[in-house]
C-alpha cells in the first residue's frame, strides 16, 4: 500500500534545542498510528510541523508521493490534513455548526446561507451518531462532544489524514470508546489517523502501528502486536536507567522509620482528570518515592498533597488530624514544602542572588512586613551553602549564573530553611550531571535519617528504587501499586507494574 | 463506505452524550435585554420626572447629538469583539476635523477633502493594526501611541478652533429629514444609521463578521483552524480607523468647526457604550444592536442631566461609571455562569 503520507530525515531545533532530529514517519491509508514518547521526546513538534505550525529545519514530507511543505494551518487543511488537539480548539462562543464550517461556510452572493450550513453539520455530525442541536453555542456542550465537534470538522474537510493529539484524556471510559467506534469507522473509510495518547492501554487497543520517538530521535516503526507494552516503555525511556547504576549504594538500607501516627496520611485523595483517588501514608524519616511515566500523575499527586490544587475527594489527615490544605501557604504552615519540577519557571529566580533565592520562602512564610535581619540572614544562607555544597559559595552571586545542579541545592536550601517536616520533590534531578545528581541523593538520605519525611518524584526508577522505603507506582493518573522496597523489588518489577499495571 | 458492523446508534448516544447538553437561556443576549430594560426604566422616569421627556423630538435629538459617537462605537464594537482596543478614535475625530477645515479654509473644494480626511482615518487604523499584527504589540499600547501621533499632528496644524464655512459642509450640516411638525432628524443620523445597519449585516453575515467572532472567542483555535487571523485583525482597526475618521466628519458637521481638542475623552465613551451594551471586554460575544443601545444610554443620561437642570454637567461621568462597573461585574457573572 502506498503511503499516505512519508516524512524523510525531519529535522527541527529550536534555540538550544534539537526537537527533531532526523526523524522519518509515515503513515498508511486506512491504519490508526500511534506516536509514542514521553513528554519532550518530539512527538508535539512533529505534529506541528505536519500542521504547518512549524517549518522544518530539514528533511522532506510526501503527502500521496507529491513533495510538499506546509506553510501554515491553512496549507495543511487544504492538503487534507486536519488536526484535533487536546484542548479542544474551536470557538467556544460560535455555534456547532460554525465551528464544523467557520471559514468554508456556504454563501450566496457573499451572504452566509445559515440554514444551509447548519443542515450540513448536522449531517456530518450525523456520521458520528451525533444528534445534537448544532444552533446551540458550542461551550454549552460537554468536552467529550466538544471532542466530536471537532473530529466532524476535521472529518469535514475531507481529511485524507486525521491526527488526534491525546484526544482521551478529558473524556471517561464511555466517551472514550464512542470515541474509538469513530476511529474505528474512519480508518475503514481510508483516513490514515495519526493518534497519540498516553493511556497505554488505549494506544494498545485501538493503534494498528507504532512510531516511538525519544529525545528527537527516531527509536523505530512495530506494528502494535508485535510490540509487548514492557518493551514499548523500555523503548520509550531508554537505556539511561542503568548510566546511574554505579553511584554509591549506601543511602537507603538505613534505619525503616517506626509505624507511628504519620505525618501525612491520604484517604481516597483524588481530582478528577488529575488523578483518580488514592490511599497514601507518610512517616516521619520516611522516604516514599513516586514512580510513573511522565504523565502518569506523579505531579498532579504531589500538588494535591501540597495545595497547589484542591481535591474533590477523600481526605488529607495531618498528624492523624483531618485538614483541608487550601493554598501552598496552608501546606508550608502546616511544615509541607514543595521543590517544583520546573526549577526554571516555578523555583528558581534568576535575577536575584543566590542568598535572596534561599531567603524566599522563609521571608514569604514570616509575611513581608518582618524582614529577616541580614545577619540572620548570612548566617542561614552560609550554613546551608556549606551543608549542600553550592558551588561557588558565593551568596551574592546570581542564580542564573549556577549551573543546574546547584541551581537545584538552591532550591532545596530554600524549602529545606523552612524546616518542613514533609518535603515533597519533584524531579530533583532532572537535566543535571551525574555527580550533582548523587549528591542531591545524598542529601534526601540524609534528611530522612534526620527525621524528615519526603516525597520524591522522579522518572528516574533506578533513582527511586536507590532512595525510597516505598514505591508508589503510578499509571495513566491512577496509582495502582505501593511497594516495600525490599530486595526483591528492581526497577523491572516495577516497569512491570507500569507497563501491566498490576493490581497490589 | 460505511462500516455494516457496527450500525450507528443515536439512541444511545443521546442517553449518553446528548444528555449533557447544559440548559441555558441565551446567556449571550442577557446583557443586551439588561441594556434595554435600563434603557426603558430610564426613559420611563425621564417621562415621569419631566415635563415634555415624552416629545418624540427628545429621543430623535439623543440620536441627533450623539450620531457621530454611535459611528465610532460601531468601529470600536469590531475591535473589542476581536478582544482588543482601540484608544485613537478620539484623537483621530481632532485630527479629522482640523485637516478637513484647514483644507476648506484653504479653498479645497468638499469633494477632495471628504475622501483625504476618511483616507487619513482608515490608513492610520491600518497602520496601528499592522503594528499590531505583525510586531505583535499590545493594542492598547499600539493605540495609544496611535492617540498622541493623532492628537499631536492636529496640534501642530492648528492649535485653534478653525470655523467651517464651506457650502458643502453647512448644506450637509444643515439637512434635515422632518416626519412632521418639529420632528426631525439630521443627516449625521440618517449616516450613523446605516453604518450600524451594515455593519450588522457584516458581522452577521458575513465571513469576515463571524472571524472576528471567532478571534474574540479563541484566537490561538481561530489561527489553528486555518482562518486569516492576521488578516482580519487588521481589517478590524482599519475600519475602526475609518469609523473614528466617519465620525469626526460627522463632527465637524454637527459642530461647523475644526478643532484639536476635539472629542477629547471620547475613546472612552466609545468603549462605555460598547461595554454597557453588553460586548464582552475580552471579546467574542455582543452585538451592534447592543452598542445602540449603550449610545442611547449614555445619551439619555446627558438628556436626563439637562431636564434637572440643576446638576453639574459632571453628574454624566459618575452616572456612566457607575453603570460601567454595574455591566462588567453583570458580565462576569453571565460569563462565569457560561464556565
Amino acid at each position: 500500500m502506498a503511503e499516505q503520507l512519508k516524512m524523510t530525515g525531519i529535522k527541527k531545533a529550536f534555540p538550544g534545542v534539537v526537537a527533531l532530529d532526523g526523524v522519518d514517519f509515515r503513515l498508511l491509508p486506512g491504519e490508526i498510528h500511534a506516536l509514542m514518547g514521553e513528554n519532550g521526546a518530539g512527538k508535539s513538534t512533529l505534529i506541528k510541523v505536519l500542521t504547518g505550525v512549524y517549518d522544518i529545519d530539514g528533511g522532506e514530507i510526501e503527502l500521496a508521493g507529491t513533495p510538499v511543505r506546509l506553510a501554515g494551518p491553512l496549507q495543511a487543511q487544504q492538503a487534507g490534513i486536519s488536526t484535533v488537539y487536546q484542548e479542544v480548539n474551536l470557538c467556544p462562543n460560535l455555534s456547532v455548526a460554525e465551528n464544523i464550517f467557520i471559514g468554508r461556510e456556504p454563501r450566496r452572493f457573499g451572504r452566509i446561507q445559515w440554514s444551509e450550513m447548519r443542515r450540513r453539520a448536522q449531517r456530518s455530525l450525523a456520521r458520528l451518531d451525533l444528534d445534537i442541536d448544532v444552533s446551540a453555542q458550542l461551550d454549552s456542550y460537554s468536552l467529550a462532544i466538544q471532542q466530536m465537534v471537532a473530529i466532524a470538522r476535521a472529518v469535514d474537510l475531507s481529511a485524507k489524514i486525521l491526527i488526534l493529539d491525546e484526544p482521551t484524556s478529558s473524556l471517561d471510559a464511555s466517551e472514550v470508546r464512542q470515541l474509538f467506534t469513530i476511529m474505528r469507522r474512519l480508518r475503514d473509510d481510508g483516513v490514515a489517523i495519526l493518534f497519540v495518547s498516553h493511556f497505554l492501554d488505549q494506544v494498545y487497543e485501538i493503534a494498528d502501528r507504532m512510531t516511538v520517538l525519544r529525545n528527537g530521535r527516531l527509536i523505530g516503526e512495530y506494528r502494535t502486536e508485535e510490540l509487548p507494552q514492557r518493551q514499548l516503555i523500555g523503548k520509550m525511556i531508554g537505556k539511561e536507567l542503568e548510566a546511574l547504576g554505579e553511584i554509591e549504594e549506601q543511602a537507603r538500607e538505613a534505619t525503616v522509620p517506626e509505624r507511628g501516627t504519620p505525618i501525612l496520611e491520604a484517604r481516597q485523595l483524588g481530582r478528577t482528570g488529575a488523578i483518580a483517588p488514592f490511599d497514601l501514608t507518610i512517616q516521619a524519616g520516611e522516604v516514599v518515592g513516586l514512580a510513573g511515566l511522565l504523565g502518569s500523575g506523579r505531579t498532579e499527586l504531589a500538588r494535591l498533597l501540597f495545595g497547589a490544587d484542591r481535591p474533590d475527594h477523600g481526605q488529607l489527615l495531618i498528624d492523624g488530624k483531618a485538614e483541608a490544605v487550601k493554598s501552598p501557604r496552608e501546606a508550608m504552615a502546616k511544615g509541607i514544602a514543595f521543590s517544583s519540577e520546573n526549577r526554571r519557571t516555578e523555583g528558581i529566580v534568576g535575577e536575584l542572588t543566590v542568598r535572596e533565592n534561599i531567603i524566599l520562602a522563609l521571608q514569604a512564610e514570616r509575611g513581608w512586613m518582618r524582614p529577616i535581619p541580614r545577619r540572620k540572614q548570612d548566617e542561614l544562607v552560609d550554613k546551608y551553602i556549606k551543608a549542600l555544597q553550592i558551588r561557588p559559595a558565593d551568596p551574592e552571586r546570581l542564580v542564573r549564573n549556577l549551573s543546574g545542579g546547584n541551581q537545584q541545592k538552591v532550591l532545596l536550601a530554600r524549602w529545606l530553611i523552612t524546616e518542613p517536616r514533609l518535603l515533597i520533590i519533584d524531579e530533583p534531578t532532572r537535566g543535571i550531571d551525574v555527580g550533582a545528581k548523587a549528591e542531591i541523593q545524598r542529601l534526601v538520605a540524609q534528611l530522612a535519617d534526620g527525621g524528615m519525611a519526603v516525597l520524591f518524584v522522579s522518572a528516574e526508577l533506578e533513582e527511586v528504587l536507590r532512595l525510597s522505603h516505598k514505591i508508589e507506582v503510578l499509571r495513566d493518573r491512577r496509582l495502582v501499586e505501593e511497594l516495600e522496597n525490599g530486595d526483591d523489588v528492581d526497577a523491572d518489577r516495577i516497569m512491570q507494574t507500569i507497563a501491566s499495571g498490576a493490581t497490589p | 463506505m460505511i462500516d455494516v458492523s457496527t450500525p450507528p446508534t443515536p439512541q444511545r448516544n443521546r442517553s449518553i452524550l446528548g444528555s449533557r447538553r447544559v440548559y441555558r437561556p441565551n446567556t449571550r443576549h442577557v446583557p443586551v435585554l439588561a441594556t434595554l430594560a435600563l434603557l426603558i426604566i430610564m426613559y420611563s422616569i425621564g417621562v415621569y420626572n419631566y415635563e415634555g421627556f415624552g416629545d418624540t423630538q427628545v429621543l430623535l435629538n439623543v440620536f441627533v447629538d450623539n450620531a457621530f459617537l454611535l459611528v465610532v462605537a460601531v468601529g470600536m464594537t469590531f475591535v473589542i469583539l476581536t478582544g482588543g482596543i482601540d484608544l485613537s478614535v478620539g484623537a483621530v475625530i481632532a485630527l479629522t476635523t482640523t485637516v478637513a477645515a484647514t483644507l476648506l479654509t484653504a479653498g479645497w473644494p468638499a469633494g477632495v477633502v471628504l475622501p483625504l480626511v476618511l483616507l487619513i482615518g482608515t490608513v492610520m487604523g491600518l497602520g496601528m493594526g499592522a503594528v499590531i499584527h505583525f510586531f505583535k504589540v499590545e493594542p492598547f499600547i499600539a493605540t495609544l501611541a496611535g492617540m498622541f501621533l493623532a492628537r499631536g499632528l492636529s496640534l501642530l496644524i492648528n492649535r485653534n478652533s478653525i470655523p467651517i464655512t464651506n457650502d458643502f459642509w453647512t448644506q450637509m450640516a444643515q439637512k434635515r429629514f422632518r416626519f412632521g411638525e418639529g420632528i426631525f432628524i439630521s443627516l449625521n443620523v440618517v449616516i450613523a444609521l446605516i453604518v450600524v445597519l451594515i455593519a450588522a449585516l457584516v458581522l452577521a453575515w458575513t465571513r469576515f463578521g463571524r472571524n472576528v467572532y471567532a478571534i474574540g472567542g479563541n484566537a490561538d483555535s481561530a489561527l489553528l483552524m486555518g482562518l486569516p487571523v492576521g488578516r482580519t485583525r487588521i481589517a478590524v482597526y482599519t475600519l475602526s480607523g475609518f469609523c473614528a475618521s466617519l465620525g469626526g466628519v460627522l463632527y465637524s458637521f454637527y459642530t461647523s468647526s475644526g478643532y484639536s481638542l476635539h472629542g477629547q475623552g471620547l475613546e472612552l465613551d466609545a468603549i462605555a457604550a460598547v461595554v454597557i451594551g453588553g460586548v464582552l471586554l475580552t471579546g467574542g460575544s455582543g452585538y451592534v444592536l447592543g452598542t445602540v443601545l449603550g449610545v442611547l444610554v449614555l445619551g439619555l443620561i446627558q438628556t436626563i442631566i439637562t431636564f434637572q437642570g440643576d446638576l453639574n454637567s459632571w453628574w454624566t461621568r459618575i452616572v456612566v461609571g457607575i453603570l460601567l462597573f454595574v455591566f462588567i461585574v453583570l458580565q462576569r457573572l453571565v460569563t462565569r455562569k457560561a464556565k
